[in-house]
């Protein structure tokens, strides 16, 4: 997917329902996330995150359980997340048997979906890599450049 | 959280029709505007506002050539990108590792109780 910024995975022992109450129960993020959360689990539900002294507004994307669940962040306060000024935060869980799920996280732009679909298509056609394999290169040009 | 210098790089590299753009600054060095919509699939329109947004955020730079504004890369800025990048990635492993550990805990927690209760009928 054309647009992807960073995509991270664990293999969990433990059956998917449970991996989906500590991603999405408020008090169960609170351990592993920010140090406060004020979320409801509701698409289209905006609420706030406190990481130390610095905290920011959360907009719900996507609660589809026990396998996808999504937000908006990084926003500035007061607004909406449009193109451009937000990050999108997805997670997917797969079951593999009762007692094992696998977790993934996506964090990216989410302006593509903004661009009518043939154009999309043609950047995508175009640029398979996301943004990791994008600054990858970027940085061997610029090392290139540099020891030249 | 991130910083608001964080917040503008983030956001300037994270549209994929920046990234085109930083891309073909990468590629090719000291261009214009005209130059480089030419070789973009979206409009003049576009690319100005995308050549904005990277310039504030200390991507790419700008001089004048004669009549012409010539865009180019900030080395050092897009570096620093470079490493904002892995760290982000870094968090997020933290992060699973951390959901992984309550999880597996919560499970076997789960799973003793019922063995428990199994044991007491």
């Amino acid at each position: 997917m054309a647009g992807l910024v960073i995509e991270r995975e664990v293999l969990i022992e433990a059956p998917v329902e449970v991996v989906w109450r500590i991603v999405t129960e408020p008090d169960q993020m609170s351990q592993w996330f920010a140090d406060r959360v004020d979320l409801v689990v509701e698409p289209g539900a905006h609420g706030y995150m406190q990481f130390g002294d610095q905290g920011g507004p959360v907009v719900v994307e996507t609660v589809d359980p026990p396998t996808r669940f999504s937000f908006h962040w990084n926003h500035p306060s007061g607004e909406e997340p449009v193109a451009g000024n937000s990050m999108l935060v997805e997670f997917t869980l797969t079951s593999e048997g009762d007692e094992r799920t696998r977790l993934r996280v996506t964090e990216s732009g989410h302006e593509l979906r903004d661009w009518p679909d043939a154009e999309k298509q043609r950047y995508t056609d175009e640029h398979q890599e996301g943004w990791g394999e994008f600054l990858e290169r970027l940085a061997s040009v610029l090392e290139a450049r540099q020891s030249s | 959280m991130t910083t608001q210098a964080d917040d503008e790089l983030w956001s300037a590299i994270a549209d994929p029709s920046r990234r085109r753009v930083l891309d073909l600054l990468v590629g090719t060095g000291d261009v214009s505007a005209s130059w480089l919509a030419g070789h973009v699939p979206f409009s003049r329109q576009a690319v100005s506002k995308h050549l904005v947004v990277l310039e504030q955020a200390r991507l790419i730079s700008r001089r004048k050539q004669g009549r012409e504004v010539l865009y180019q890369i900030e080395a050092d800025r897009l570096d620093q990108a470079t490493k904002a990048l892995a760290d982000v990635a870094a968090q997020w492993d933290r992060r699973l590792v951390a959901i992984k550990r309550l999880a597996e805990a919560s499970h076997a927690a789960q799973s003793h109780a019922a063995q428990k209760k199994k044991r007491k009928h």
